[in-house]
């Protein structure tokens, strides 16, 4: 009779001991993003190396997704943390007052243009930046050649005859890397040139797509020769063994940067501040440098394959008030 | 009439009428939260400008004056008028084939024929690719034409609503009376004046039923425009441009509104017909079995088969891709792409959970849903209450699943809301699933209860035997077919559905079917078919359990079909 006697009050201690443990161990961040699935789990690694108490709940969307999702939960937030969004993103849930201001220990190490312009003001910054996305052309060297249409090497290039037919590119409408690209060729041009760039690079399009990395999978897979799409995945799939080239038009490179924010009203400041702080460290500088270019603090970046060295010189200047 | 008049006065203010009230209500109760409240605050997002303010229709009338989303609306009804007129026109053949011919390997068509429900929209859309894309194997057949559009649209929807609409033609076909045929035979009437004076106003209920849901489903359509659409826009994709484009909440609330329209006029025509609907299997009814005749059978064999090829066809494909390393470049054959790389921590665990979803939902909604259908056909009074029911019941399937995630957003997750709680777990999933698709399992119910001649209850009433028992000993077991393809029917859409559960899963509730897109969006096409593939296996096997545990239960419980 002693074991049974004994077994309530033996697995009452275990889970208690259980609990007491888990609640010393770890505390859960629920984290939105729209970084590549294929980098999350590394990114989560990486921060779990440093900080093995604080366990990511990972949510990821695209762009537009993540952004509605959050607008839309405005009145009760889910997220604790951003991290890995578009700024201009960011900005929208700014305005709404979404974001708990907040300035990591060391941002004052972060290249000023990747930090909240208010943070120059004196306030503490509502987000901060991670890296640059730049925008790029896929073209397929083998469609290319078949069907006779030469490799671009400036936006121009693309409303040439030979191109008709044969481009692809995301919709502004529902697509940032889409509005990254209208944006940045009013800004490179002026607004009545653009227009008329554009009106002129429609002729061309054979269709437009709903996200940004589409076009350029489509070029790797031959479905179109050309795709308006972003570097990352560009160099990605060229590593994949796509037959592709990624294209940096000459005229100038449109970019929008991924960065991090603390959701207001999280109840774990703490754990949210220890992520933010890891997420602008050299570390993590470092981690984000093996995907993208250009990332915020200065003098981390190596070349990385597929990528033009002088790509930091290329890239428009854009504002991110 | 007469059992009318009968049952009615078997009606005791009771115990079980307060049981019988009760269990509506609780009905009720489960689609105004999980449908009507939450599609109320959409409406009321509608009429808001983007701070909250009420501005009455200001939204609607900027909407109508911007033709790039006024277009949507003749392209949408284009499309779904294509697909309605071919999924319906070779689903009635197929639906008649299996029914009332004698054609050879019926079984063996059913079970192909009901395998696009098994596979996510995706899985047809990447074939599509690799069959009429730029370097797809059949290009030529489009003969110049581009498989990215209506096309593409009309072939890629026609292949997923196809078995929806067997299995309601089916189970209208299913139930008929031998006895008219042989009258109709004795007097000499030919056989096509029996197919029209017997045959198709014996189903006419079905088929009208068909056509609203085929209708309704193509134009509410998310999946299959947005992959093969290419920038052919229909109000579907317009709410996705709105809502995940813009953050324009309040117009992806206006192109909702006018996508519901459809619904109000299935049920005012669903009203129309049911008050002319007679129960066509009464309790003297003789089942009618097909007798052979070798060319009708041989064509209608051919027909079917010829169907099952092109379904054939296009998963074969899919299962292409999951296993060539780099398509159309590098050709060999690997497993590489069932371990997911493209996955933040791989794609078994969405798997798991997708099978945790698909098992709640087809547990619990084909109880409820059944039970429910049952207590709006076959009891007397509460009338508006039963009314109200069956009307929210229509409702769901013209609410695309993207509108109805993001109403429970914003319904679930204000702020004060006593259901809060609900938010973000496993149990919001399978109630948005179950709501989501109680449409075609209510109106299977429905066909399935309406051929059943109401004296069973009547009987029932006036042995004083409560209803209960009636339910569980006579309605349920005779409509068991039917009760097990609602349950399958569920299961294999809780696989599969994307955009409904896309704005409601988190961190621990991740879905293989959300897995397929962020694989595909991030260009892992090759895992992407492998993930489809992977979710139309994981339906497969319990598609082919269920047709076995439907076999058993064919021989024993359902002996009297066969009867005579």
């Amino acid at each position: 009779m002693m074991p049974r006697r004994l077994l309530p009050s033996t697995l009452l201690a275990a889970v208690a001991a259980v609990a007491l443990a888990s609640n010393a161990q770890a505390t859960e961040l629920t984290v939105y993003t729209a970084v590549e699935s294929d980098d999350l789990q590394k990114y989560a690694e990486r921060f779990n190396a440093a900080h093995p108490d604080i366990e990511i709940n990972w949510v990821r969307d695209s762009t537009g997704v993540i952004t509605a999702r959050l607008l839309a939960e405005k009145d009760n937030p889910q997220a604790d943390v951003i991290w890995g969004l578009a700024a201009t993103s960011l900005r929208v849930l700014e305005e709404e007052g979404m974001l708990e201001r907040y300035a990591p220990v060391g941002v004052e190490n972060l290249d000023p243009k990747f930090v909240d312009a208010a943070y120059r003001d004196g306030e503490d910054p509502a987000w901060v930046g991670m890296d640059a996305w730049v925008a790029a052309i896929c073209y397929n060297t083998i469609e290319g050649e078949r069907q006779g249409v030469p490799m671009p090497s400036s936006w121009e290039d693309l409303t040439q005859p030979e191109f008709e037919g044969h481009v692809i590119m995301p919709n502004p409408n529902s697509s940032g890397t889409g509005y990254l690209d209208v944006a940045s060729w009013l800004q490179l041009w002026d607004e009545e040139q653009g227009w008329d760039y554009m009106d002129r690079l429609h002729n061309n399009i054979a269709r437009y797509t709903h996200s940004g990395s589409a076009p350029c999978s489509l070029a790797a897979t031959g479905e179109t020769v050309v795709g308006v799409s972003f570097a990352f995945r560009g160099a990605r799939l060229k590593s994949q063994g796509a037959p592709i080239e990624v294209v940096f038009p000459e005229e100038g490179l449109g970019w929008d940067m991924e960065a991090s924010a603390m959701v207001a009203g999280t109840d774990k400041q703490e754990a949210a501040q220890t992520l933010l702080d890891w997420s602008i460290s050299r570390e993590a500088n470092e981690l984000y440098n093996e995907g993208y270019a250009v990332v915020a603090y200065p003098g981390v970046a190596q070349p990385i394959e597929n990528y033009p060295t002088d790509i930091t010189e290329r890239m428009i200047d854009a504002d991110f008030k | 009439m007469i059992a009318n008049a009968f049952s009615t006065s078997a009606t005791k203010p009771s115990l079980e009428s307060l049981i019988r009230l009760l269990a509506l209500l609780a009905g009720v109760a489960l689609l105004v939260v999980g449908l009507l409240f939450p599609l109320v605050a959409m409406l009321v997002k509608s009429l808001q400008d983007r701070a909250g303010d009420f501005i009455g229709l200001a939204n609607f009338a900027q909407y109508f004056q911007t033709p790039a989303l006024v277009n949507s609306i003749a392209n949408s009804l284009r499309v779904a008028l294509m697909t309605t007129v071919a999924v319906v026109g070779l689903a009635f053949v197929c639906a008649y084939g299996i029914t009332r011919t004698c054609m050879p390997g019926k079984r063996l068509f059913r079970m192909l024929a009901i395998l696009p429900i098994l596979a996510p929209s995706l899985l047809p859309a990447i074939s599509l690719v690799y069959l009429f894309g730029n370097q797809g194997f059949l290009r030529d057949v489009l003969a110049g034409h581009s498989i990215y559009g209506p096309i593409g649209i009309v072939i890629g929807m026609s292949f997923w609503i196809f078995p929806h609409a067997l299995m309601l033609l089916t189970t209208a076909l299913t139930n008929s009376d031998a006895r008219l045929y042989e009258a109709a035979e004795a007097l000499g009437i030919p056989k096509w004046r029996t197919f029209l004076t017997i045959t198709l106003p014996g189903v006419r209920y079905g088929l009208i039923s068909c056509l609203f849901v085929v209708f309704t489903l193509a134009i509410t359509d998310f999946g299959v425009p947005k992959i093969i659409g290419g920038q052919f826009s229909v109000l579907a994709t317009d709410v996705y441009r709105q809502v995940v484009g813009q953050q324009n909440f309040q117009m992806g609330a206006v192109v909702s509104v006018i996508l519901l329209l459809p619904a109000v006029l299935s049920f005012i025509v669903d009203r129309w017909i049911q008050r002319r609907q007679v129960a066509q299997l009464s309790a003297r009814a003789v089942p009618w079995q097909p007798t052979a005749n070798p060319l009708r059978d041989w064509i209608f064999a051919l027909l079917c088969y010829t169907v099952a090829g092109v379904i054939l066809l296009v998963i074969g494909t899919a299962v292409y891709a999951s296993l060539i390393q780099f398509w159309p470049y590098n050709l060999s054959f690997t497993l590489e792409h069932y371990t997911f790389q493209g996955m933040a921590d791989g794609g078994w665990g969405a798997w798991f959970n997708s099978l945790k979803l698909a098992f709640s939902v087809a547990l619990v909604g084909t109880l409820v849903i059944f039970f429910n259908a049952w207590l709006i056909e076959k009891s007397e009074g509460y009338r508006p209450l039963r009314q109200g029911l069956h009307f929210m019941a229509m409702l769901p399937m013209a609410v695309p699943g993207m509108v109805l995630g993001l109403a429970y957003i914003f319904f679930f997750n204000q702020a004060g809301n006593p259901l809060n709680w609900l938010y973000g777990t496993m149990a919001i999933l399978v109630l948005n699933t179950l709501v989501h698709f109680y449409t075609v399992c209510h109106l299977t119910s429905v066909t399935a209860l309406k051929q059943l001649d109401p004296e069973f209850e009547a009987v029932g009433a006036s042995l004083k035997v409560p209803f209960w028992i009636t339910f569980s000993r006579v309605t349920l077991p005779v409509s068991l077919p039917a009760v097990l393809d609602i349950s399958v029917y569920l299961f294999v859409n809780a696989m599969t559905t994307v955009s409904a559960v896309v704005f409601l899963y988190n961190s621990d509730t991740r879905l293989a079917s959300v897995a397929v897109l962020h694989l595909d969006e991030a260009g892992y096409f090759a895992s992407a078919a492998a993930m489809a593939v992977l979710i139309f296996l994981t339906s497969l096997v319990v598609k082919l359990l269920h047709a076995v545990l439907t076999h058993v239960l064919l021989n024993n419980a359902q002996r009297w079909r066969l009867a005579g």
